[in-house]
């Protein structure tokens, strides 16, 4: 089995976000950069396939040279090689039809991305892939199997979960649930060396339409002060939430 | 030139969010000098939809549709904006429709922007406020394609009544096998009971409830009102409570009326998650915890105390305001 694991170089989760440039760009300074957390999650589901199962796994990003860090990540966890497209991922359509282009070529039989990426959280980009590629294509997947050209999966909805089951190739919106936390791995030291030698191929676009682009960004406007209430005087809660708040 | 809106249903009846959807569609049309038609799948009575300002109606039947299934949805609503040449499509923010949308968007090659939570900045060129970096900021974002698509954000908009009386036309879609290649084996789902993508109120509890049986107050306070309930993100990983109910970055978002957090101290990834809600109440009994900063009410006390007395005034207060 061959799989392909889009990657999504995203902020740490404990960024502090900032804007700069007149509130036009991110403000990178200072930030942590890491592997996408719904995407980890496929990763090490698609490391499970190869350990398991046995499968070849490439992993692939849209994004200038600054994101090779994140790459050599997924190659250290155990990815084989590594694909990048050297473009900046501006929106969903874009980078959904780089990757797209990665797939044709490649011949996978499985694509895993995830879900959404915890910067722009469009989560577009498989689905966009799926129509692109006429692939089928299941979100919020938190259960995933293979066996022979079949796939069986479970996928979140809103107040449970459904069984489905569809033919290769597929592609997958992983989330937490596809693994569990505890199963995501640190790279080791040998993990580190051999990443080194594993291939990177560098990609130049191929031509694809913008759907969108940000043009200006704003922070959530400051918070006035908690307003406290005593432990002894919960009927205060109350009457605030109804008069004050208008929420009950 | 129409807007077009995908009104979800649910056993023929409109969610929710088919409601905001469709509010949010009527003022769209209304900004752009034009009409809302509406799709709707299997939906017995779908002239409802016009209360809130849809003038036409594409009236999908079939029994094929029964059970949702994205790609087919995704056909059938493309063929629909074909049908009508409308070049915006709104559409709300479910699990379902994301899914749905995604596909959607690439079968029309559409600029498509999720988590808008206003109406439009401007409709020449087209640009929507949403949300980003998960709600620790907003983006203001253009369109640059010629059809676009319009993910509205729960709770966002509002429901806003502007009766018409729609014009019913019949729609019949044309798919094919390869529309329904990935197959619906089965759904476990709860019923009757609030789901934290629907509910107005939800009631999340953290590790300072110190074991999951200690949850029945959780469920009593959520039960009063009517309230879904949600866990930390620790708390789901000991395995506390389900993953369904964690809340936060990796988790589900939350975007209610009302938030409750009980024994959940705010790290910065958990109010990532939960930052669209309304009103936030925190009871902790740690006043340094990181959430009374992100809280509207907080109370600092021990939630074995706290809770259930919240819950017993609220049972009163349910009672005489009923």
């Amino acid at each position: 089995m061959k799989i392909l694991v889009c990657i999504s170089n995203v902020p740490d989760t404990t960024s502090k976000i900032n804007f700069t440039e007149g509130d036009t760009k991110f403000d990178a300074n200072g930030v942590q950069f890491v592997i996408n957390p719904n995407d980890e999650f496929g990763l090490t589901r698609a490391m499970w396939f190869k350990e398991k199962q046995g499968a070849t796994i490439h992993v692939a990003t849209v994004g200038g040279p600054a994101v090779e860090p994140t790459i050599r990540k997924a190659l250290a966890i155990g990815a084989d090689e590594a694909v990048r497209i050297n473009a900046e991922p501006k929106d969903g359509l874009f980078v959904a039809q780089q990757l797209a282009e990665v797939v044709k070529t490649g011949g996978y039989d499985l694509i895993i991305a995830g879900r959404e990426s915890i910067d722009y959280n469009g989560g577009m980009v498989p689905g966009m892939m799926s129509a692109l590629l006429n692939y089928n294509f299941i979100n919020t997947c938190i259960g995933l199997e293979i066996e022979g050209n079949t796939a069986t999966a479970i996928r979140e909805i809103d107040g449970g979960k459904e069984k489905l089951s569809a033919a290769l190739p597929l592609i997958i919106g992983g989330q937490k649930g596809l693994v569990e936390e505890s199963d995501l791995r640190i790279p080791n030291m040998r993990g580190i060396m051999m990443a080194r030698q594993k291939k990177l191929n560098v990609l130049e676009p191929v031509d694809a339409s913008f759907g969108t682009e940000d043009i200006k960004f704003e922070k959530p406007a400051a918070k006035g002060d908690v307003k406290l209430v005593e432990s002894d005087n919960i009927s205060e809660l109350i009457d605030l939430l109804h008069n004050e708040a208008k929420v009950i | 030139m129409s807007v077009l809106v995908y009104t979800e249903s649910d056993n023929g009846k409109f969610k929710k969010n088919a409601l905001e959807a469709a509010s949010y569609a009527h003022k769209l049309a209304e900004q752009l000098g034009t009409s809302v038609t509406a799709i709707t799948i299997n939906v017995a009575d779908s002239e409802v939809i016009g209360t809130y300002g849809v003038s036409k109606i594409l009236k999908v039947t079939s029994d094929k549709l029964s059970i949702f299934n994205a790609k087919a949805y995704a056909t059938a609503i493309a063929q629909a904006v074909e049908n009508e040449g409308a070049s915006t499509i709104v559409v709300s923010s479910s699990t379902d429709t994301k899914y749905m949308a995604a596909i959607l968007a690439g079968i029309l090659k559409a600029g498509y922007c999720t988590n808008v939570v206003a109406p439009p900045i401007s409709t020449n060129p087209l640009v929507i406020k949403r949300t980003a970096f998960s709600n620790k900021g907003f983006a203001h974002t253009e369109y640059k394609t010629t059809t676009n698509i319009i993910g509205v954000s729960n709770n966002a908009y509002g429901i806003f009544e502007n009766s018409v009386s729609p014009e019913v036309e019949n729609f019949e879609p044309n798919l094919n096998d390869t529309d329904f290649s990935v197959q619906s084996l089965n759904i476990d789902k709860v019923v009757g009971k609030a789901t934290i993508a629907d509910a107005d109120i939800v009631v999340s509890g953290g590790r300072g409830l110190k074991g999951p049986e200690n949850w029945g107050m959780i469920e009593e306070l959520a039960d009063v009102l009517g309230a879904a309930t949600a866990c930390s993100k620790p708390v789901s990983d000991m395995g506390w409570r389900s993953h369904s109910e964690h809340v936060g970055q990796t988790g589900k978002p939350v975007a209610s009326n009302l938030y409750i957090a009980i024994g959940i101290s705010g790290a910065i990834q958990h109010l990532a998650g939960i930052n669209a809600s309304k009103v936030k109440v925190v009871i902790n009994t740690d006043p340094e915890a990181p959430f009374f900063k992100a809280a509207d009410y907080g109370i600092i006390g021990d939630a074995f105390e706290v809770v259930p007395k919240l819950t017993e005034k609220l049972k009163e207060f349910k009672a005489q305001n009923a």
